[in-house]
């Protein structure tokens, strides 16, 4: 490797890179409008659930018992007197849940076992869920209470649940999804672009040109990874910075392991789009294989969107095949948990070796041949 | 010249496996070929003669399957890089970085071949003086015009003043302006430097000015030597036939070409026609001497485009059989004055570029006519407003009596149009796709049977009807994107670069039967950059600039262009006139 020559390939790399739109495009656009519509647009939280309360008991004490849906951005209730009208609300889809105050409530709860009825509306799976345990946790929190104040009349000893989320205290979906999003920015930025440029030169003949003298192919490997990789890490700042400050998400983990992990994912991301684009030295081609193969799978198939643990075990193990999934867990971790320890260095040691392996891949196949 | 050898080929042989969309190729077979230091050395052949293999066989880019090949001293095959330190090549598609200035194109070869910075200035100003670049080092590749890019590509593999020189088709798609100064800029070369060349060329005038050709064909060379030697294959065979007043010399070419076994080909120029005959002397009787009892014969010096066309004719055309020819009346019929087109005035602009620059000229009914001019000359802008695929800025066109503005669809009827690249499904079979055109101009049931029946028949399409369209041979393409184009029998047909990449022979065959179709009375409009295809024309039009320089019958433009001998020359002479009265 002469490093003359490496450097006037990379000058080069970074001219080509500056003046085509369609980088700046992929490594900075996409990113920020990634980072917006799934910060703000992707949720999987509830708000101003409509609920329709059938009253049949319109006792103070049942009154009372539902006071946490008032004022609450979580519930928009509409009150109704039985549970008839209530499912007419939400036949006529005003309401996505019906809970049902029996006539007996008060009653029954001085004996200590009152029963209300949630009704849900289950078309929308994540959204009846969110619902049911809010609700859920309102009664519960209610009943704590009710429960300290009539200590006298009512039976010691019941057991009440007081559920708490570790790690993403809020539970708001857009901290788990952000750290998500910056695997798929990295996938984006160093699968997509790398595979398109070096296709670019297949189709343009420039690489016949450049094969035919002194240039050896590590040279043409590593220039095309450098202004590439400068540009993931840019892309990689963005969704830092949108992450941080634009949604508060926190990062209880190292940054320098953030730092770290993330060079390395995007090495093997330049490796896999220069692998891909010697194979089929056509811009569109690369273009479809780099969805199918990175891009896709990143967001099914990593733990982005599902928890790898309960998926089938045959797509566990193709999403562990991924190293977009060791990214992923390691990022989730940092951001939102804060672990240390084996479990992290392990996840940095397998996206090192498959740094390696890309990156000999792409620099083998780069022979200086065409066909 | 001395006897130094910079590539010696022996046995070399080239394989290309069967894939699913094309069968095994035998690119190169048991080739011998050497090039000595100094020599300016021509490969010439059709396409897919295997020329471009070579060059790239040469270059260690592709490993060969036997024989072996040496290059500046080294073998090739076991150590390419030794080669590629040595040698400047430039491909087909010139390998430059488009986004990248003159200046940093060629600041990037002389980095990658490490020049040191006080040799680099030197080689810089001599080769930007060289091309004539040196006003343009800041503008980027691609915004160069396709001469100006072929002799930056020269440029930026000269850099590194390379032992051999490799040129793969460096003239195509260049206008005949920039191919003479690409020669010239050569010449210079080999002569003051010293310097091996080996070129690429499917142009046959421009090997008779290297000192040694090879001719190749489906990977067999057919013959090697001087220009002056290969002239052996034609020599006391070559005659002319004057073309009486009055008379299109494309009958007379066609009548001869009809003689299949005597002749060998036959080219119209001028007042008169060429032709090659297979024996060393004229035959008693040609065919053409039924039509034309009186016709003048005399013998002409021959050419090597004439030994060229003989030995492919015995080396067999590319394609299967030719078919069978329209015959043609005996009195070819005359053309009316009636205007069947008719352009007003037309200008295009894209943003402030104006492409097309108020332009006026009428087609008359039942003539061929050519648009001809430089790469960038407004061609293509012009034809694609004549048949209504882009409209004009200003002023206005009628076809058959139509007017493109009000009524484009109606006026679309009337054309047939053959796009310059194969435009037919394939992965449909020939009868589906005539179907499919068919309909898509309004045939339907027992007229569009009878319209495909006679097309097809015409064309000599009917064995291969139920092939996909995408398995035909290139001349079979050709015949069924024009059997399409006339299926609703249009008076028009509009022909876009139709004979760029097809061999000499398929081209002699595809004119055959564009005389065959305007004798019956079709009006044909055609763009080309064979210069020496307007001789077919009745009429051609010169475009330069966007501007029409010249417009008339081929013998009145050659009178404009100074009487020169081709249409080559005439070209160039009226293209430089217009812009030097221009820029004065």
């Amino acid at each position: 490797m002469n490093i003359h020559r490496f450097l006037a390939l990379t000058r080069k790399e970074f001219y080509q890179m500056l003046r085509d739109p369609s980088s700046f495009l992929i490594g900075i656009v996409i990113p920020l409008m990634l980072i917006v519509l799934m910060g703000s647009g992707l949720s999987l939280d509830v708000k101003n659930l409509p609920v329709a309360v059938a009253l049949e008991d319109t006792s103070p004490t049942a009154r009372d018992a539902l006071s946490f849906l008032n004022g609450s951005p979580y519930f928009s209730p509409s009150y109704v007197t039985s549970s008839k009208e209530a499912i007419a609300l939400m036949d006529a889809r005003q309401a996505d849940a019906v809970l049902v105050i029996p006539p007996d409530f008060t009653s029954r709860l001085e004996q200590g076992h009152a029963t209300v009825q949630i009704l849900l509306y289950g078309i929308d799976a994540t959204t009846v869920n969110a619902a049911n345990q809010y609700i859920t946790s309102g009664l519960q929190s209610w009943q704590s209470q009710w429960v300290a104040a009539h200590r006298k009349s009512a039976r010691t000893g019941t057991v009440i649940v007081v559920p708490r989320q570790w790690f993403n205290d809020a539970n708001t979906s857009s901290w788990m999804f952000l750290p998500g999003l910056i695997v798929i920015v990295m996938t984006l930025v160093g699968v997509f672009l790398t595979a398109l440029v070096m296709a670019r030169e297949w189709e343009r003949g420039t690489l016949e040109a450049i094969f035919a003298t002194p240039v050896r192919p590590l040279e043409i490997i590593a220039a095309k990874t450098i202004p590439y990789f400068c540009i993931a890490m840019v892309g990689l700042g963005l969704c830092l910075m949108a992450s941080y400050y634009g949604y508060g998400v926190p990062i209880h983990g190292s940054l320098l392991l953030v730092f770290l992990s993330s060079v390395e994912y995007v090495f093997i991301a330049i490796g896999m789009g220069l692998t891909i684009s010697s194979l089929v030295k056509n811009q569109f081609l690369a273009c479809q294989i780099a969805l199918v193969v990175s891009l896709l799978p990143t967001i099914m198939l990593s733990g982005f969107l599902f928890d790898l643990r309960s998926v089938p075990i045959a797509i566990s193990l193709i999403g562990h095949i991924l190293p977009a999934t060791y990214y992923m867990e390691l990022l989730k971790m940092l951001f939102l948990a804060g672990t240390t320890g084996p479990i992290v260095i392990k996840d940095c040691l397998i996206l090192l070796v498959y740094a390696l392996l890309f990156f000999c891949l792409s620099w083998k196949l780069t022979c200086k041949e065409v066909s | 010249m001395s006897d130094i050898i910079m590539i010696q080929a022996h046995h070399l042989t080239k394989q290309f496996p069967a894939r699913p969309s094309s069968p095994a190729v035998t690119a190169l077979s048991t080739l011998n070929l050497t090039v000595k230091k100094g020599t300016l050395t021509a490969l010439i052949g059709p396409d897919g003669a295997g020329k471009t293999t070579f060059m790239r066989l040469v270059c260690g880019l592709l490993q060969s399957d036997s024989g072996s090949l040496s290059v500046c001293g080294y073998d090739v095959q076991q150590s390419p890089q030794a080669v590629q330190d040595r040698i400047g090549y430039m491909p087909q598609k010139f390998g430059l970085y488009e986004d990248l200035s003159v200046m940093e194109n060629l600041t990037l070869y002389a980095d990658i071949h490490s020049i040191p910075p006080d040799l680099r200035q030197k080689h810089f100003r001599e080769l930007l003086d060289l091309t004539g670049l040196s006003p343009f080092t800041a503008r980027p590749a691609g915004k160069l015009s396709g001469g100006m890019k072929q002799k930056l590509g020269l440029a930026c593999t000269l850099v590194s003043t390379p032992d051999l020189l490799l040129l793969d088709e460096p003239t195509v798609g260049v206008d005949p302006l920039s191919r003479r100064e690409l020669w010239h800029i050569l010449h210079t070369l080999s002569e003051e430097k010293s310097l091996t060349v080996l070129v690429n060329t499917s142009y046959i005038e421009e090997a008779e000015q290297c000192q040694y050709a090879y001719i190749l064909h489906k990977g067999q060379l057919l013959a090697d030597g001087t220009p002056e030697s290969l002239l052996q294959y034609a020599r006391g065979r070559c005659y002319a036939v004057r073309v009486p007043q009055g008379m299109p010399p494309r009958f007379i070419q066609s009548w001869l070409l009809d003689d299949r076994h005597v002749v060998m080909d036959a080219v119209p120029e001028g007042s008169q026609v060429r032709f090659t005959v297979s024996s060393r002397q004229l035959p008693n009787h040609l065919l053409l001497q039924n039509y034309l009892p009186g016709a003048v014969i005399t013998p002409v010096s021959p050419r090597l485009e004439d030994s060229f066309m003989i030995l492919l004719r015995k080396a067999g055309s590319t394609e299967e059989e030719t078919p069978g020819m329209p015959s043609l009346p005996k009195v070819p019929p005359a053309i009316s004055g009636d205007t069947i087109i008719e352009a007003h005035d037309i200008v295009r602009r894209f943003g402030s570029f104006v492409a097309v620059d108020h332009t006026s000229f009428s087609v008359h009914k039942g003539e061929i006519f050519g648009l001809l001019g430089p790469n960038g000359a407004g061609k293509s802008t012009t034809f694609r407003m004549l048949c209504g695929l882009l409209s004009a800025s200003s002023g206005t066109i009628s076809v058959y009596g139509v007017n493109l503005r009000t009524a484009r669809a109606r006026a679309r009827s009337y054309i047939g149009y053959v796009a310059q690249k194969f435009s037919l499904y394939s992965t449909l079979s020939v009868y589906e796709n005539l179907c499919f055109f068919g309909r898509a101009y309004g045939l339907a049931a027992h007229k569009l049977q009878e319209r495909i029946e006679t097309v097809a028949g015409q064309f000599h399409l009917n064995n291969c009807l139920s092939m996909a369209a995408g398995s035909l041979p290139g001349g079979y393409k050709q015949r069924l994107s024009m059997a399409a184009a006339l299926l609703h029998d249009p008076p028009i047909l509009f022909l876009d670069e139709p004979t760029s990449g097809i061999d000499p022979l398929a081209r002699r065959t595809f004119w055959r039967q564009i005389t065959g179709l305007a004798a019956r009375g079709t009006t044909i409009v055609v763009t080309t950059h064979f210069m020496e295809e307007a001789e077919y024309c009745d009429r051609i039009m010169i475009q330069d600039r966007g501007r029409l320089i010249a417009i008339g019958t081929p013998s009145a433009i050659r009178h404009q262009g100074g009487d020169s001998p081709t249409m080559n020359e005439a070209f160039i002479h009226i293209v430089e006139t217009g812009r030097q009265k221009e820029d004065s």
